[in-house]
């Protein structure tokens, strides 16, 4: 792993105008990341961790501040960034391949190639066999693979996810995760996973971050030691336990 | 196997034909009843087997087919025309609230005003022929193409319209590939008002200004007292608006992936 950072952004800070005045939604934001890493962001709700994903990802201009991606700063969406939506985020008329292939067919490519990638990320997720399947025949848990697969379609070097299973059952969510895991350490893309689930986040990440309530900031920065592949085992290590305690403490320390 | 199938499709088309079928042979039943427990004279109302027999008559002579086939391509012109112009129109109406505030008024009052109305200007300004009367047709038949397309392209989730930014798609992307099939189920739902609209402008410059088409035969019917030819008349009317409905159904299932 390279200290490279792929991505940086350096005191942002977001103001929401509103009919009732002005809501300031981040305040001078810091933060980088480095090739291959994955750091998840956790905050309590309404703290910003979306608006920041978006501003992250050129949707959202801040109101001030800089996003760095490599060495060039970032002036609105880019290709080498895909994005996880929280849900619904499929085209209903759209078959999962065809929902797949749809960054693909933005980015011009030929027909049969975006066919094939999107046939081959639909099988790296697990969903072979389902290509053909509307959006409404897939439960919620597939239709989020499907988002992820399409995520990575155009083959982006950053991933960031916006609580991707936050609507999701347990269990289900549990294994997409797995899932993320697998694909991450396959493709070693670098990762940003926004989740509001701090056990969640010291079983996936490197680094975690911890975000205050509004107006949101970075108030801790939080290395996971733990070496991979991390099992279901972890439940029983008190180090593991302590982790957890300890991104607990600090999203506390935040006044929430 | 292949049988099998078969043998589904056509349970599955008699399940839908069957009830239409029955719908149809109780209200030619219970019309000849009306007729006959009334005593209506045929001039008043004819029953349905007189109805039938003049059309037959009707078409024997050759006469049928003209006229509905006259009334047909008004139609089909009428509404291609306003369908198009409707959906043209739509995109800068949903999208910019200036050139909305500028020309929503006026589309409002055109809608307003009767078609009744507006007809006799047409055919003083286009002359007796098709054009007038499918421009009548056409000019009813917009609006609530229009509306529905609007509405269509209004409602698109911003999650989508956030989704094809990120995917830094062009302005026409973004319009083929998310705003027109999304937009498409609601489109559908102004298509069908629109087609049968689009019979009524029709008939409407028909009255007005015609030798052919079936309001020509109306009008004859009334002028000669022909009732049954005026019922026929009407059934023919309905079988367009049906035909056009029923096809445009067709095409929704075909295309709508909802």
């Amino acid at each position: 792993m390279t200290d490279r950072p792929v991505l940086s952004a350096s005191r942002i800070t977001h103001i929401y105008p509103t009919p009732r005045g002005e809501i300031q939604a981040l305040r001078e934001v810091s933060l980088t990341l480095r090739r291959g890493e994955f750091v998840c962001l956790v905050g309590p709700s309404g703290c910003g961790k979306t608006t920041l994903l978006r501003i992250l990802s050129g949707l959202l201009p801040p109101t001030r501040g800089e996003i760095w991606l490599g060495d060039q700063p970032l002036r609105g969406p880019d290709q080498r960034i895909g994005i996880v939506f929280q849900k619904d985020s499929l085209l209903p008329w759209r078959t999962a391949i065809e929902n797949v292939r749809l960054p693909l067919e933005l980015g011009g490519w030929p027909g049969p190639e975006a066919t094939q990638r999107a046939q081959a990320l639909l099988e790296q997720v697990g969903l072979q066999g389902f290509e053909h399947a509307y959006p409404r025949e897939l439960s919620g848990g597939m239709q989020q693979r499907v988002a992820l697969a399409r995520a990575l379609a155009a083959d982006p070097e950053i991933l960031l996810l916006d609580e991707p299973f936050a609507t999701l059952d347990a269990i289900t969510r549990e294994r997409l995760n797995e899932v993320l895991v697998e694909l991450w350490e396959r493709q070693r893309k670098t990762v940003l996973m926004v989740t509001h689930d701090v056990h969640e986040a010291a079983w996936l990440a490197d680094r975690v971050l911890v975000m205050s309530p509004r107006p949101g900031t970075i108030v801790a920065e939080i290395q996971i030691p733990f070496p991979r592949p991390r099992g279901a085992d972890r439940w029983s290590h008190p180090a593991f336990l302590q982790t957890v305690w300890a991104i607990r403490q600090a999203l506390g320390n935040g006044g929430g | 196997m292949i049988g099998k199938v078969t043998g589904w499709r056509i349970r599955v088309r008699s399940a839908v034909w069957l009830p239409r079928a029955g719908a149809a042979l109780l209200f030619v039943l219970i019309w000849s009843l009306v007729v006959r427990l009334g005593d209506y004279p045929p001039f008043i109302l004819p029953g349905p087997e007189r109805v039938a027999a003049r059309l037959w008559t009707l078409a024997v002579e050759g006469a049928l087919w003209r006229h509905w086939w006259a009334t047909a391509i008004e139609v089909g012109l009428g509404l291609s025309l306003g369908v198009t112009v409707g959906l043209i129109l739509a995109y800068p109406l949903a999208h910019w609230r200036l050139f909305e505030r500028m020309v929503a008024p006026y589309l409002v009052a055109s809608q307003a005003v009767p078609i009744v109305a507006v007809a006799p200007l047409l055919i003083i300004w286009f002359g007796p022929g098709l054009l007038a009367r499918a421009l009548v047709s056409a000019l009813i038949a917009f609006f609530p193409v229009l509306i529905a397309a609007i509405a269509g392209f209004r409602q698109v989730p911003p999650e989508w319209r956030e989704l094809f930014r990120s995917l830094r798609a062009t302005r026409w992307q973004t319009f083929w590939k998310l705003e027109w099939p999304a937009a498409l189920p609601v489109i559908f739902g102004g298509l069908k008002i629109g087609a049968t609209l689009s019979v009524i402008g029709a008939f409407v410059g028909e009255l007005i200004s015609a030798d052919r088409g079936i309001g020509f035969l109306i009008k004859q019917g009334q002028g000669l007292y022909d009732t049954s030819l005026v019922f026929g008349g009407i059934l023919l009317l309905a079988s367009q608006a049906l035909l056009l409905y029923g096809g445009i159904s067709a095409l929704e299932r075909r295309w709508v992936r909802l």
